[in-house]
């Protein structure tokens, strides 16, 4: 088992004959993602290499049976993409593109209650099933088939992350980026609820990052639910105060989204702390 | 992006949200001709400047006659304002806002803005205005009245009376502050505002409502739609390092700290600076290239990086991901022979392409100390800076 992707998944791509389009769509077909269509309005009947181009995500899903969306369109159209592939009833809906304006994310996320998916990100580096399926931009090679569940706000940093596991031989059953956006769709409590129920996932790494609350929120749900034992890591405690740290979610207002609130909340809800990236393998190694 | 108090109230006029009689000044003279115009005194002598706590810092005056608006006017213009947002070092006040003085009753509080957590609209009030309203927040949570506005309804009037009722505005005001507030919603709405804070609202003693302070943060992501705000931003109020790099797209904020470091995405580049502290040392900046870099961004961002002065050894910390360390190792060597680099420089590098990036390096012959993984870059920068 993993979580919500697996080999079986059939994933479509808007904005597929852009530039970050067209190079991650085949970087994950050469992952053996089932990529079955392409979106962009206009283009429809072209193909995409093999990668046959329709002009609407409804046209796509009836002709290809997808069931999941991986985003690329440019911020202005990410609003409009993310409701059109709701609207289709796709499972899942992975947002790559960063710099959507909140207030439209704001919209979405209300236009998204009425609806059966699940989104992941926007601005995010997306999800993989290793040896299985990955809908996003992280490198491949990097990843392990395995048991660790990883959840992160960021790119890079779960690049960084997945990276000393695998070095040290712990494998990953789903890794996701939920993204650096204020107002995103998937949170840490959706997906920590999945690895606990997922038999596959013995162990799962969360990485927050300064701003909101999000990771308070999802400690105290760790504490209260989760029976696997679970490693985390906060980026941004030399941050400082009213500065957004690249992602337009990273930013401490006031007193409020430090790094030391939510290290101690970690401590508080007997999560596992990390304090230095550099060893945080070596600690999952001890703590799995 | 941050405005000016007074650009502010300009646009809260054209969404009639009622604010004080006032004129902007950029001179001594300019001063008095706006206090003029208001036709009586007191007026309100106000430094423009984006941070909050003017008036703890003496940049907000009262003057009951021409000469004090000359003698104010004078004091302010060009006095370096210290205020707790400011930093120690301060910053250098170029606009006044002179403004007609109100017969203050009641100091209210009133904001705007979007809660992540409920992805919606908040309304924040509170009669405890003109106070640091953290403070009223952490000891006496009871006074904020809190009011969430679904963003495909839009305000209801029963959200309006809730907040009107809530701050006991009196019945002779309340359909004023009705319109007050239901505007400044369409004003947030179209504008793509991240936040709108009037901290103090007043009453006066006439029963009239007005927003006697504005400050207004927009949503830089939807700048794109909003051409006529851009000229509202101020290049005084930013670091020139910072605007500089904002100019190749480069995610830069300028630190205290004297270790530099260049890293692609926001995460890592928190966490590396988060790593230096760790090694006893301090972070110079905050750099995140971007997961998608070219060799031009990477080079812009040495360039900047060296520029500044207290940066005396630089971690440069790359997982390649869709950035390929050979195209990151090519804008190092540009950026090498370029402007040279002086001081000493610590790669850390993994992911796509490693080796032919390394090779890159090794090949230009440049003087770099390459740290195999982090904690190894950590204890290389450590020893570095002592």
């Amino acid at each position: 088992m993993s979580i919500f992707i697996n080999k079986d998944t059939k994933v479509l791509v808007q904005g597929i004959t852009g530039n970050e389009g067209s190079f991650h769509t085949r970087q994950c077909i050469a992952y053996g993602t089932n990529i079955v269509a392409g979106v962009t309005p206009g283009k429809g009947g072209q193909k995409m290499d093999d990668v046959p181009v329709f002009n609407t995500v409804r046209q796509a899903v009836e002709e290809t049976g997808a069931t999941a969306s991986l985003i690329f369109v440019p911020p202005p159209f990410g609003a409009d993409a993310i409701m059109e592939a709701a609207d289709t009833g796709v499972d899942l809906i992975v947002t790559i593109t960063e710099g959507i304006p909140i207030l439209d994310m704001v919209k979405v996320k209300n236009f998204l209650v009425t609806k059966s998916c699940r989104l992941i990100g926007p601005n995010c580096p997306g999800i993989i099933t290793p040896d299985e399926c990955k809908i996003g931009i992280m490198p491949g090679n990097i990843h392990k088939k395995g048991s660790i569940g990883v959840i992160s706000r960021s790119g890079t940093l779960t690049y960084e992350v997945v990276d000393q596991l695998t070095k040290l031989g712990m494998g990953q059953s789903t890794c996701i980026g939920i993204g650096g956006d204020p107002v995103n769709g998937t949170n840490f409590i959706d997906v920590l609820e999945a690895f606990q129920n997922d038999d596959e996932t013995t162990g799962i790494v969360m990485v927050g990052e300064i701003g909101g609350s999000a990771e308070e929120e999802a400690a105290i749900y760790i504490k209260e639910n989760l029976t696997k034992p679970v490693v985390g890591f906060i980026a941004g405690l030399t941050a400082p105060p009213g500065r957004r740290m690249g992602h337009a979610g990273a930013i401490i207002s006031g007193s409020s989204g430090t790094g030391a609130a939510k290290i101690a909340a970690f401590k508080d809800n007997g999560i596992h702390v990390c304090e230095n990236l550099g060893q945080i393998g070596r600690i999952c190694k001890e703590v799995f | 992006m941050k405005i000016h108090e007074y650009q502010a109230k300009e646009l809260f006029r054209k969404y009639n949200v009622p604010v004080p009689d006032g004129n902007v000044a950029f001179s001594v003279d300019e001063a008095k001709t706006s206090a003029a115009k208001l036709g009586g005194f007191p007026v309100v002598v106000k430094a423009q400047i984006h941070a909050g706590g003017r008036g703890k810092g003496g940049g907000v005056k009262l003057a009951s006659s021409m000469e004090e608006v000359d003698s104010l006017a004078n004091e302010i213009l060009g006095m370096t304002l210290v205020t707790h947002q400011t930093g120690p070092e301060g910053k250098l006040v170029k606009k006044l806002l002179i403004e007609a003085g109100q017969k203050i009753e009641k100091e209210l509080y009133l904001s705007l803005l979007v809660d992540r957590a409920t992805a919606s609209i908040v309304i924040m009030a509170s009669r405890d205005g003109g106070m640091d309203i953290e403070e009223v927040a952490a000891k006496t949570p009871e006074r904020i009245i809190k009011v969430y506005v679904d963003p495909l309804m839009g305000i209801q009037g029963y959200q309006l009376r809730q907040v009107g009722f809530g701050l006991k505005i009196p019945p002779a005001a309340m359909k004023q502050f009705s319109g007050l507030l239901s505007n400044l919603y369409q004003f947030f709405i179209a504008n793509d505002c991240s936040m709108v804070e009037i901290n103090p609202l007043i009453l006066t003693s006439d029963d009239k409502v007005l927003a006697l302070d504005a400050k207004v943060d927009f949503d830089s992501n939807a700048l794109y739609r909003h051409k006529d705000l851009m000229g509202l931003r101020d290049l005084d109020e930013e670091d020139p390092l910072e605007v500089e790099a904002s100019k190749y797209n480069l995610n830069y904020i300028n630190l205290d700290g004297n270790v530099g470091n260049i890293v692609n995405g926001a995460g890592l580049a928190m966490a590396t600076m988060d790593i230096i502290k760790n090694a006893g040392a301090t972070p110079a900046n905050f750099m995140d290239v971007g997961g998608g870099a070219s060799s031009e961004q990477v080079e812009n961002a040495f360039r900047i990086i060296l520029a500044d002065d207290k940066v005396k050894t630089l971690l440069v910390n790359i997982f390649g991901g869709i950035l390929r360390c050979d195209i990151f190792a090519r804008g190092v060597v540009d950026a090498a022979r370029k402007t040279g680099i002086n001081i000493p420089v610590v790669v850390r590098m993994e992911g796509t392409n490693v080796d032919e990036g390394k090779k890159i390096l090794n090949d230009a012959g440049l003087n770099l100390t390459s740290a195999v993984d982090l904690s190894d870059a950590a204890q290389k920068i450590a020893a570095a800076v002592n």
